[in-house]
């Protein structure tokens, strides 16, 4: 019983010390900042196709996240892409950036616990259950695509 | 012109994330995992390519484009090989994505020292 009350003040206590946010500014700035990040993908998606108008469309995309994904690990690794985040919330999470920043944030985080049990271990703590999750559905329909 | 539908279909989806984390008070590992079965549901049931069609970048750049990548490639290869592409295809796909990822984190991760907690 004694515990119970306990827990109960701690959730009082964590929802007190929760960051409030605003939802209209947050969201606002979520789209707008998504929608760019999005813009800069298709600007840099056709400056490849400009660049080497033969290539394959698919392989363009791949350019064109390769080089998100470079962007968004280099301004994790300087600081600046968290600072955005801060301000931008989802729409700095929901872009494949959001994915690059999400393993070279712990990445850099726990550097100091060594290079392999600290950097390539903790890499994965968010990513993990995205590429687990992603590997297994891929799985499921390409089954079901076999037997439909 | 299309620019236009890029950012309102992009900062959409950036929406949709930030509402739920707004409502749910969801943590961020959670949200890439929404997005990514959404992306997978909606290539499997075909309706992602038609909105790619005028929305580009706008839900390729999202992590929605990640999944439908996914399941894009694992369909693909069951077409051409078979069972085994059901195990290959997904991967083959989005191979170019992890690897950069993980390929960069790497890189920055000796690189650089962590400036967000001191």
């Amino acid at each position: 019983m004694d515990e119970k009350k306990r827990n109960e003040a701690y959730n009082r206590y964590v929802k007190a010390k929760i960051p409030k946010t605003r939802p209209w500014p947050s969201l606002f700035n979520s789209f707008w900042i998504g929608g760019l990040i999005c813009c800069l993908g298709q600007g840099i998606n056709d400056l490849i196709l400009l660049w080497f108008p033969n290539m394959a469309e698919q392989t363009a995309w791949a350019y064109t996240l390769i080089v998100l994904i470079f962007l968004a690990s280099f301004l994790t690794g300087i600081g600046v892409y968290d600072r955005i985040g801060k301000f931008a919330g989802g729409g700095t999470i929901v872009p494949i950036t959001g994915f690059s920043n999400s393993i070279t944030s712990p990445a850099l985080e726990f550097k100091h616990e060594g290079i392999i049990y600290g950097l390539c271990v903790k890499m994965f703590t968010i990513a993990g259950p995205v590429i687990v999750v992603g590997i297994i559905s891929s799985i499921l329909v390409g089954l079901v695509y076999l037997f439909i | 012109m299309y620019y236009l539908w890029v950012f309102l279909i992009g900062g959409l989806i950036c929406a949709i994330g930030e509402l739920l984390i707004i409502k749910t008070n969801i943590t961020s590992a959670r949200i890439l995992v929404t997005f990514v079965l959404v992306g997978v549901l909606l290539e499997a049931f075909g309706i992602f390519d038609p909105i790619a069609e005028f929305a580009k970048a706008g839900i390729n750049v999202p992590i929605v484009g990640f999944g439908a990548s996914l399941a894009k490639g694992a369909i693909g290869a069951v077409k051409s090989r078979g069972l085994i592409g059901a195990f290959t295809g997904g991967l083959e796909a989005t191979a170019a994505g992890i690897a950069a990822a993980v390929g960069f984190a790497f890189l920055f991760g000796l690189i650089f020292h962590s400036r967000t907690k001191k």
